[in-house]
């Protein structure tokens, strides 16, 4: 799904287009900007021209040309100060478009999406790639642009002035770009020994800084200072030749620079003794051949960013255009308030194509049951949550609530009517309050309470500095693993939907909280279904049914007693805890 | 930042000749405009064609040595901005390995190690930067003002003045928007942890149906941003219009003057064209130190950022030596009426608690979720000092200990099994550096990790990847365990170390701790009343206070707590 330059230019350009208007200003403005800049010199010139010896100045002419260099300089100025502030809101305008789309397209991708790529790198797209490629396409846009203008412009004012010197200009300045192009291809290979070495001082510092508490644990200081010396002599060695040979890049380009203004002067002075120039205009073409070798050493190093702008696009775009999940049927209903009929009908379910997970799985939930899911890590508990939630959708058979297929509801009504805790607590940056009233913004702060109190999570909020209004960074911050439970768990309290899921959501609570807060529960879902997957088998023995799941597939289901008896695997997994 | 300069120290030479190559070459460019106008006043004047040859070669040599000149700043510039970088580093990784948890808690780990990778590439290349170019600017732009009053002084003035009011805009821009970029870099990295936080939530957000109000969240995030960078562009946006007007402004005013000094005979034609020529360098120049200031200032940003790292110093004092004399006849470990409360604020996490352990005794330690029994046994090796109260070992207080003394009496294997990349050996070995292979295999009966070592290709030569990857937690936490039996510790923390054990294993473990030759007194942190039923001495904690000691059936009868802990867990046999 890679997609080509042309393709990333040709969706670039879809967010552009909102901003032609302000983008052909921006170059309009460019272009003037770059004449007039050329055209400065050439007044300059002209006066110098006036200027001849004692006796012969024409101060008239002088003033006349001089007011029209302010001039030039005031308008340039402001073409210039306006063309940064459009480019300023377009750039910015159009990270802050594609920022959105993205996160909106976030919102539509499917779980599997979610699950099989890494955070940082979505994160990495979202952020620095948006950033990089603002800077890169439109500034280096700007850049490359202005860049061509001038060498092109400043070529046409040398031709009107003298054609002959205008071809020693020419001839000599691919020089500085096949200098520079020579000892960034020569340096590149020393680069990449910098990153490598680089990395590897990354994950030596990863590991014994992250793990700092075990290394000061085992005295362990001193040893891993010197293995780190070791690495950071290898890392300085490597930069000095990485960053020595590839700033050789602008004394040599200036050489070659200085070559070239060296020509000029020469043939300019010869050309000025057969009378073929004036004075004036050899010194305009002296700084004529400074401007003009400089777009040459910028371009360079703009075409590489453009490169990386493009890629940095062809990322973002890459993750737009991922498939999104199945929008809602358009007959879609709403669940209102489930009574809780559950029914799996021939359920089958894989994650890869190919792979076989669950098959042909079939259970009735009535309502009021608690139905338990135990097995060994990896058997796919926690993918039958994933379909209850909708968050995958069944490959085969089909999965029912009262009566009617899930996928014929609106995801959003389907979701609401499960209350769900997972072993991964989620908290989201704000106040303990906002957190728990996460489902229900308007509940009253009696409400909330309660809520925390039956989640046995109120003694330790009214302890923490600011109570339920403490400020909780993302994750929770310090809270411990158990505190976050409790917090989700209390979250759902507040809003008792007509079923549960609990995912392990209890494993880091002990178990004296955990036995009370299964009470609470049991009290709060009298006659609500609930699934509970669980590690330790002592909380769920009086399930209404117990699934014993092996490999993806349930092997045994009854309630505990009619699985003691049978001496199976549920009895192995019971008396093995 | 300054004080970060000491750092430079070592390489005074590399910094000194570094930008004293740059001056020479900047000088050497300086006197370009002086040949190129001999070469209008004498050469074209007289048609002297000899003349004009020459000074075209004097402006190549004056290019070839300028080049000479400049690589060897490079070098210098290179060498000096590597190795103070690499000074940095290393001064900065020994400072934080001296840091107490305290502080480590307060940086957090990725703060440790954006500041010794990002925050210190940032620096290197800010001062490779001004060792390079930035000192050259001034130079050049000073020198040309020097130039050109050497050729007039009457005009110079002009030139002067045109600087003074350049100098003035730039740093007025930058003194402005420093600021606020710092609150650009605020906003963006709001929204950098708003896609974070949407990303990990996923679940939870479309459990709650709340997708539309995330991206409203969002959105809001991103105008924030998207206007604060407006802001500060609009004013960064003047700097190169503004040098460019000015200059310009300026060179009108200097022909102009010109123009009379020639007028008076004081100035040739050349002359003036010499003028124009300085006055351009000066622009150009201005604006890459303008451009340039940009990047520093970012350096400089991080450069404070690690600053503070090295400001920060740990707030735990060893003494070099302990102090005083054990004292055999004490209890191994007493708490005298201790409490805790942590740096990051909040209530205490410990409230006088007091108790006293003999050796060789086993020690449980039993509570709630947050009841402190991990900050309990952390005040034994002194990674926290206790606020209040006194915790003795072997009789003198845990801050009389030399830090080498205290840490190699006592093993702790933290709650979560930590290993480091290289083979088993290594990492056993970090217990005891020339423990040899028998140890270690003593080591890892006992931890019940042999037969599972023994199974893996190479055995003790197997490599462990970073962080353990390729291991299983209980694999990894048994492998713990037996690093800290490899130290042959006086005291031994096992800290809910067993809790990825099956409870088959977890007791075979425990039994083979009872029987060690040399037994260290064990303090045993769990959630399993299992676990702690057979150790001589259960402490209870709950909200961090002791509500009950003693033995399992002492605590059966006396404490209720333990008593409910006990019967959430026993429930099963209890009730058949």
């Amino acid at each position: 799904m890679k997609m080509n330059q042309k393709e990333i230019l040709l969706k670039v350009w879809k967010y552009i287009k909102g901003y032609r208007g302000r983008l052909g200003l921006s170059i309009a403005l460019a272009s003037l900007s770059v004449i007039l800049t050329l055209y400065a010199p050439v007044l300059v010139g002209a006066a110098i021209d006036y200027i001849v010896e004692q006796g012969k100045v024409e101060f008239t002419a002088i003033y006349q040309l001089l007011l029209r260099l302010a001039a030039v300089a005031l308008i340039t100025g402001l073409c210039q100060w306006i063309m940064n502030l459009l480019n300023n809101h377009i750039a910015y305008g159009i990270v802050a478009d594609i920022r959105r789309d993205v996160f909106a397209r976030l919102q539509r991708l499917p779980l599997r999406y979610m699950d099989s790529h890494p955070y940082g790198d979505v994160v990495s797209r979202v952020i620095a790639d948006a950033d990089q490629f603002a800077d890169g396409l439109l500034l280096g846009f700007g850049q490359l642009f202005t860049g061509v203008l001038t060498i092109l412009g400043t070529l046409l004012f040398m031709l009107s002035l003298n054609p002959a010197i205008t071809l020693v200009v020419v001839c000599l300045t691919p020089l500085s770009l096949i200098v520079a192009n020579f000892i960034a291809k020569s340096t590149f290979s020393l680069f990449n020994v910098q990153s490598r070495t680089r990395g590897r001082q990354t994950a030596f510092v990863d590991e014994m800084i992250g793990n700092q508490k075990v290394v000061q644990a085992f005295l362990k200081e001193e040893e891993t200072l010197t293995s780190f010396e070791e690495i950071n002599e290898q890392l300085e060695r490597c930069s000095l030749k990485a960053i020595f040979f590839s700033s050789l890049t602008n004394p040599c380009t200036r050489f070659i620079n200085s070559l070239v203004y060296a020509a000029v002067a020469l043939s300019g002075a010869f050309a000025a003794i057969r009378g073929n120039i004036s004075i004036g205009d050899l010194s305009c073409f002296l700084s004529y051949a400074k401007q003009y070798t400089k777009p040459f050493n910028e371009i360079s190093g703009v075409v590489t960013e453009l490169q990386n702008a493009i890629a940095c696009a062809g990322r973002i775009f890459e993750l737009m255009e991922e498939k999104e999940q199945l929008p809602d049927k358009q007959e879609a209903r709403l669940l209102q308030q489930a009574e809780g009929f559950v029914n799996f009908e021939k359920v089958s379910f894989s994650y890869l194509p190919g792979q076989r997970l669950i098959e042909n799985l079939n259970l009735k939930v009535r309502p009021g049951e608690k139905i338990a899911i135990v097995g060994p890590t990896g058997c796919g508990k926690t993918t039958l949550i994933n379909l209850l939630m909708r968050f995958y959708d069944v490959t085969g058979g089909c999965i029912r609530v009262d009566g009617v297929d899930i996928r014929d509801y609106t995801r959003k009504s389907l979701r609401l009517n499960f209350g769900m805790v997972l072993q991964d607590t989620w908290l989201k940056e704000g106040t303990v309050w906002e957190n728990i009233a996460m489902g229900n913004k308007e509940a009253s702060r009696e409400a909330v309470i309660e809520a925390a109190k039956a989640a046995h999570a109120h003694s330790f909020i009214k302890r923490l500095p600011n109570g339920y209004d403490t400020w909780l960074t993302e994750d929770g911050g310090s809270l411990s693993q158990g505190q976050k439970q409790l917090i989700c768990i209390a979250r759902i309290m507040l809003l008792l939907p007509p079923m549960l899921i609990l995912d392990e959501a209890t494993s880091s609570i002990d178990t004296r909280t955990e036995m009370k807060i299964q009470e609470a529960f049991g009290r709060l879902m009298e006659g609500r279904v609930s699934f509970i997957v669980a590690h330790r088998l002592s909380t769920i023995r009086d399930a209404d049914q117990i699934l014993v799941m092996k490999e993806g597939s349930i092997i045994e289901q009854g309630n505990h007693e009619q699985l003691l008896n049978k001496k199976g695997f549920y009895y192995q997994l019971y008396y093995s805890q | 930042m300054k004080k970060l300069l000491r750092f430079l120290k070592d390489y005074k030479k590399e910094s000194i000749l570094g930008p004293l190559f740059k001056l020479l070459e900047a000088t050497l460019e300086l006197f370009v405009p002086l040949v190129v106008a001999s070469l209008i006043d004498v050469g074209i004047a007289a048609k002297d064609t000899g003349y004009i040859m020459r000074m075209f070669l004097y402006l190549i040599l004056l290019g070839i040595i300028g080049l000479l000149f400049s690589v060897t700043a490079q070098y210098f510039a290179a060498k000096a901005a590597v190795g103070f970088v690499k000074k940095i580093r290393q001064a900065l990784f020994a400072h934080m390995e001296g840091l107490s948890y305290t502080e480590i808690d307060r940086l957090g780990t990725s703060g440790m190690i954006t500041r010794m990778t990002s925050d210190v590439n940032q620096v290197q290349s800010g001062i490779n930067l001004t060792l390079r170019l930035l000192l050259r600017s001034p130079f050049v732009v000073i020198g040309a003002f020097l130039m050109a009053w050497n050729i007039d002084a009457r005009v110079a003035g002009i030139f002067g003045l045109t600087i003074l009011i350049l100098a003035a805009i730039v740093f007025g821009i930058m003194f402005l928007t420093i600021p606020l970029y710092k609150g650009v870099q605020q906003k963006l990295d709001n929204v950098l942890s708003a896609t974070r936080e949407n990303l990990v939530g996923v679940r939870v957000i479309r459990a709650f149906g709340m997708e539309e109000e995330e991206k409203e969240g969002f959105g809001k995030k991103q105008a924030e941003l998207t206007h604060s960078q407006l802001f500060a562009g609009r004013i960064s946006a003047l700097m190169n219009p503004l040098s460019y007007c000015i200059i310009n402004i300026g060179i009108a005013l200097m022909v102009w003057k010109g123009a009379w000094q020639v007028e008076t005979g004081v100035l040739t034609q050349g002359a003036v064209v010499a003028l124009y020529n300085y006055m351009a360098q000066i622009l150009e120049e201005l604006i890459k130190l303008a451009n340039m200031l940009i990047n520093l200032t970012k350096a400089v940003a991080c450069g404070n950022r690690i600053q503070d790292v090295f400001e920060m110093s740990s707030s735990q004092e060893y003494p070099s030596k302990t102090r005083k004399q054990e004292n055999p006849h004490m209890p191994q470990v007493v708490f005298d009426h201790v409490s805790l409360k942590y740096a990051t604020g909040g209530e205490n996490s410990l409230n006088d608690i007091s108790f006293s352990a003999e050796k060789g005794m086993v020690v449980g330690i039993i509570g709630g979720t947050g009841s402190g029994k991990t900050s309990l046994v952390n005040l034994i090796p002194r990674f926290y000092d206790a606020t209040a109260g006194k915790v003795l070992l072997n009789g003198i207080e845990v801050s009389e200990y030399s830090k080498k003394d205290l840490r190699s009496k006592i093993a702790v294997v933290p709650q979560k099994p930590v290993l480091f990349k290289g083979t088993i050996r290594d990492n056993l070995r970090w217990g005891k550096k020339d423990a040899d292979d028998e140890a270690l295999w003593e080591a890892l009966t006992i931890a019940q990790a042999r037969e599972m070592v023994e199974q893996k290709e190479g055995g003790l030569d197997f490599e462990i990847e970073q962080n353990g990857r390729n291991l299983s937690g209980g694999q990894r936490q048994r492998l713990t365990i037996a690093r800290a039996l490899v130290k042959k510790p006086q005291i031994l923390i096992l800290d809910d170390s067993s809790s990825a054990l099956d409870y088959a294993t977890d007791a075979a473990l425990r039994k083979a701790l009872s029987q060690m030759e040399a037994r260290p007194t064990v303090f045993l942190v769990s959630q399993r009343t299992a676990s702690l039923q057979h150790g001589d001495l259960i402490l209870v904690l709950e909200d961090g206070e002791l509500v009950g000691t003693g033995t399992h059936d002492t605590l059966l009868k006396t404490c209720k707590t333990y008593e409910e802990i006990y019967a959430s867990q026993f429930k099963k046999e209890a009730g058949g």
